[in-house]
């Protein structure tokens, strides 16, 4: 079609139409333009032709969004994930685009195998097209370059973790591997140039690559035409509009899966009528990365799942396994993949190619299952036909020798209780790792809800404002450095007391308020598991007096103990959220009588020292202020003060005191984060998340 | 405009006769338009939608802040700067008791009262200096020249005189200053919202 037929038309042109006209002169677009859209689709346009195209659309979705997020985003090691928090959660419809620019990259890959898939089967990588497919193959690699430095770029630590393990593999690449790993993180340690690194690779070099690659790519398509699909039997198409409109409503559906995918959340908080959150949709926002804090649920984005399986098989060679598993073995699949054009040329090559692919396919798909089962098959396992074997293990502790015993040396009653054991072995795994990610999940949320203070981040960043959280750390301090002794559970919850049977030292689980103080003054309970049962102070005075003194009805009345009770509690000064249960508490009256009563140097006060009763220290703890935060730390950092137990002290460590020259057990902002979990004083929303 | 000429936009196709499978191929350019359309739109406008968000944003509203005592400004006419210190909140951060700002302090002799002016030029928004030797105030950007008090030295390419802030003595004897910014380059003061 030649340029020349415009004096066909008689018409003047109109003002557009000159306009078109001027710069049609100057630049030839209408032949450009011609060239784009009148392209012959042999044997008419296909449905299977239009995987290119959509990933050409899903590429420019992504640097659409991508450069927006840009606009937004800050790489550094206090700002990352910082900023990332601010585009999800408050800048006006952040949490669409950054949910579709991280969907969009899990389609992209999906993509990616599909046209894949239809080149090779189509055989559309021979002669001449070799080099077209060479160039594709290294798109994919582009691509998958680009899917990996995002992950990081959040700085979360399911994106720290998993790309120290990535930076890691990349280290066994022979003599040069820590170079590379120290090039690319910036330095020997992860930081600000990692994310700075990372980032300009994500988003520069990568990207810039991929464009130029691209352009080649598609015009050494246009060079050699579309590779029909043989036989021909319909007659030939155009590319515009017949394979355009294809292409078109393919692109349309792979947007509107990806905007289902990120709005699925929000239909089925709508249809259980919860509030939708937009920061809750599209992508998820982990707690900062933190190098000091375990992270178990750390696994890549799911389609390199695969590849952390696969390292898997190689577990127990030790390096030379990962460094086979992670370099040599995809080493020599991409080398296959590159050779196919080559391998093509006989027919046989060709269905070679065809099985290959499907195979690794196949194979990627099956590694990936196997990995999913293994994170999350406690939750489709039944574990109640395996309550024998759990018995047996329990008895046996795995050993075969007591095992065999056991079994009266059935030999095929051993191999099929092994099986089991292997079974009760993953279905723990994945219980641990799911344990991990509600974790992760939990921790994620308070992190957010931190972030959102209305006094916002410190300058330090947002790790600081976890670090110093008493909700989030108390209970991993408490696991730490009191569980192996103290019991944290509620005595009302269904398994209280196999767990405080299995405690050495009174139960903390609301310290401080009158329902735990009415315990300890009950004659049943004081010495029991709850208080001083299992401590060395079961029988010592306090004890005594409480089954003893306590029940003498003429000198201690119970409203007498009720109002020792309230008084006691009002010392501990707690968040009255947590005593409005107690109303009483705020009753003057009853507290300046119990106080009397505690103070009485004939009652309480004959051993303990209480405000000004007078009471020598040194027989039992001073009560003043008992269960505040100042007296909790008190005999956290030394229980062996006078104030507190002095040389009767049981077996409680002193936390906070340390010899001059040495550091204590823990520091004073982790006593402090203790106690103040222990008294339920952190940081609580306005309003909170569920009722947003 | 005539679809024919409409077409020519783009490119240039002989005038011919109506053919039966002309409607059906207008379909799958319509169709193919508002698909292709759609779905390129979406990003974009996820894109322009957060792109825009500045928009939504609103500084602070100004308050008196303290700056210094009285005792800091001397009663000899020579304005002084200091800086004003407030909590401030930077997007995602935020800096507690950070200097955000400077203003000029002056009293006349005998006076109590102390006249503040804004250190930012009214018109391009240089921070304008104290010149000693010539008791005035200077723009280093512009040449601008302002009295001690704030009014403008003809010539100037100012378009009016440095802006006075309204200045309290609090009992204690601190001095606050209400904190605001103008738009600048205009002859009027109107304040930034």
């Amino acid at each position: 079609m030649s340029t020349s037929m415009s004096n066909s038309s008689k018409q003047k042109p109109g003002l557009l139409g000159q306009l078109a006209d001027f710069f049609d002169d100057r630049t030839g677009y209408r032949k450009l333009v011609n060239e784009l859209l009148f392209e012959r689709v042999p044997g008419g346009a296909r449905w299977r032709y239009v995987w290119g195209s959509t990933l050409v659309f899903a590429f420019m979705t992504q640097a659409i969004t991508g450069l927006v997020l840009w606009s937004s985003y800050s790489a550094g090691a206090q700002s990352a994930w910082e900023s990332v928090f601010f585009i999800q959660h408050e800048m006006t419809g952040g949490w669409l685009l950054r949910g579709i620019h991280h969907v969009m990259a899990q389609a992209m890959v999906v993509l990616l195998a599909l046209h894949l898939m239809q080149v090779v089967i189509d055989g559309a990588y021979r002669a001449p097209r070799e080099v077209n497919f060479w160039l594709g193959l290294v798109l994919m690699m582009l691509v998958l370059g680009m899917a990996l430095t995002g992950y990081l770029l959040p700085w979360d630590q399911k994106g720290y973790w998993a790309t120290r393990v990535a930076t890691n593999l990349a280290g066994l690449v022979p003599l040069l591997g820590p170079s590379i790993q120290q090039v690319i993180i910036g330095g020997p340690d992860y930081g600000h140039h990692t994310l700075t690194r990372f980032f300009a690779i994500h988003a520069g070099f990568l990207p810039a690559t991929l464009v130029i690659m691209l352009v080649v790519h598609l015009s050494l398509f246009r060079k050699h035409g579309l590779c029909a699909r043989q036989p021909i039997v319909r007659s030939d198409g155009m590319f515009w509009p017949d394979q355009v409109l294809k292409d078109a409503v393919a692109c349309l559906a792979v947007m509107a899966v990806v905007l289902g995918v990120i709005l699925l959340p929000a239909l089925q908080a709508m249809l259980a009528g919860r509030p939708i959150v937009p920061g809750d949709l599209g992508a998820e926002l982990g707690a900062p990365a933190d190098p000091s804090q375990p992270y178990a649920a750390a696994r890549p984005e799911w389609y390199f799942l695969f590849l952390f399986q696969f390292l898997k098989v190689f577990e127990g060679w030790g390096a030379s396994g990962e460094f086979l598993g992670a370099i040599v073995v995809p080493g020599v699949v991409m080398a296959m993949m590159f050779l196919m054009p080559i391998i093509g040329r006989w027919n046989l090559g060709h269905r070679f190619n065809i099985a290959f692919t499907l195979a690794l396919l196949g194979g990627i798909g099956l590694l990936t299952g196997m990995a999913l089962n293994e994170d999350y098959c406690a939750l489709w396992v039944n574990k109640s036909s395996l309550a024998e074997a759990e018995n047996l293990l329990k008895k046996t502790e795995g050993d075969p020798v007591k095992l065999s015993a056991a079994l009266g040396g059935n030999q095929a009653q051993i191999i099929a209780m092994q099986k089991q054991f292997k079974k009760l072995e993953a279905i723990r795994n994945s219980e641990s790792f799911l344990a991990a990610a509600t974790q992760a999940q939990m921790d994620g949320e308070r992190a957010i809800e931190l972030a959102g203070r209305p006094e916002r981040i410190p300058p330090s960043g947002a790790l600081e404002l976890v670090r110093s959280d008493a909700k989030s750390q108390g209970p991993r301090l408490f696991a730490q450095h009191c569980s192996s002794c103290h019991a944290y559970v509620d005595p009302q919850g269904a398994k209280a007391s196999e767990q405080l049977a299995k405690a050495s030292a009174a139960n903390l689980y609301g310290f401080g308020t009158a329902a735990w103080m009415r315990g300890l003054l009950d004659p049943a309970e004081v010495a029991g598991p709850a208080y001083f049962g299992n401590t060395a102070h079961a029988d010592d005075d306090m004890v005594n007096f409480v089954t003893q003194d306590l029940t003498d009805r003429d000198t201690w009345k119970l409203e007498d103990i009720e109002a020792v009770v309230v008084a006691m509690s009002a010392e501990s000064g707690l968040r009255p959220q947590q005593t409005a249960a107690d109303a009483k508490a705020t009753e003057a009256a009853l507290i300046a009588k119990g106080r009397a009563l505690v103070s009485d140097v004939e009652r309480c006060g004959s051993c303990h020292t209480f405000h000004d009763n007078g009471t020598k220290l040194g027989s039992a703890p001073d009560i003043t202020g008992w269960g505040s935060r100042s007296w909790l730390v008190g005999i956290i950092t030394d229980p062996t003060h006078k104030q507190f137990y002095g040389d009767t002290n049981d077996r409680m460590p002193s936390f906070g005191k340390a010899d001059p020259g040495s550091v204590p057990i823990l520091s004073t902002q982790q006593i402090e984060l203790v106690v103040d979990w222990l008294r339920g004083d952190w940081y609580r929303p306005a309003v909170s998340k569920a009722a947003r | 405009m005539s679809k024919q000429s409409a077409k020519n936009l783009l490119v240039r196709l002989p005038t011919t006769e109506a053919e039966p499978g002309q409607r059906r191929a207008f379909l799958a350019k319509a169709a193919a338009i508002v698909c292709g359309g759609l779905a390129t739109l979406t990003p974009l406008a996820a894109g322009v939608w957060m792109f825009l968000d500045p928009l939504r944003r609103r500084a602070a509203t100004a308050s008196f802040l303290p700056v210094t005592t009285t005792t800091s400004v001397p009663d000899d006419g020579v304005p002084r700067q200091f800086a004003v210190v407030s909590d401030r909140i930077d997007a995602w951060t935020g800096f507690a008791a950070e200097p955000i700002g400077a203003v000029y302090l002056c009293r006349q002799q005998g006076a109590a009262e102390v006249q503040a002016l804004s250190a930012t030029c009214p018109h391009a928004g240089c921070f304008v200096q104290i010149e000693a030797d010539e008791n005035c105030f200077r723009c280093p950007c512009h040449n601008s020249k302002f009295t001690f008090a704030g009014s403008m030295v003809a010539p100037s390419p100012s378009p009016r005189a440095m802006d006075a802030l309204e200045c309290r003595l609090e009992k204690n004897g601190t001095i606050t200053v209400k904190w605001e910014t103008f738009y600048t380059g205009v002859a009027g003061k109107v304040t930034r919202p």
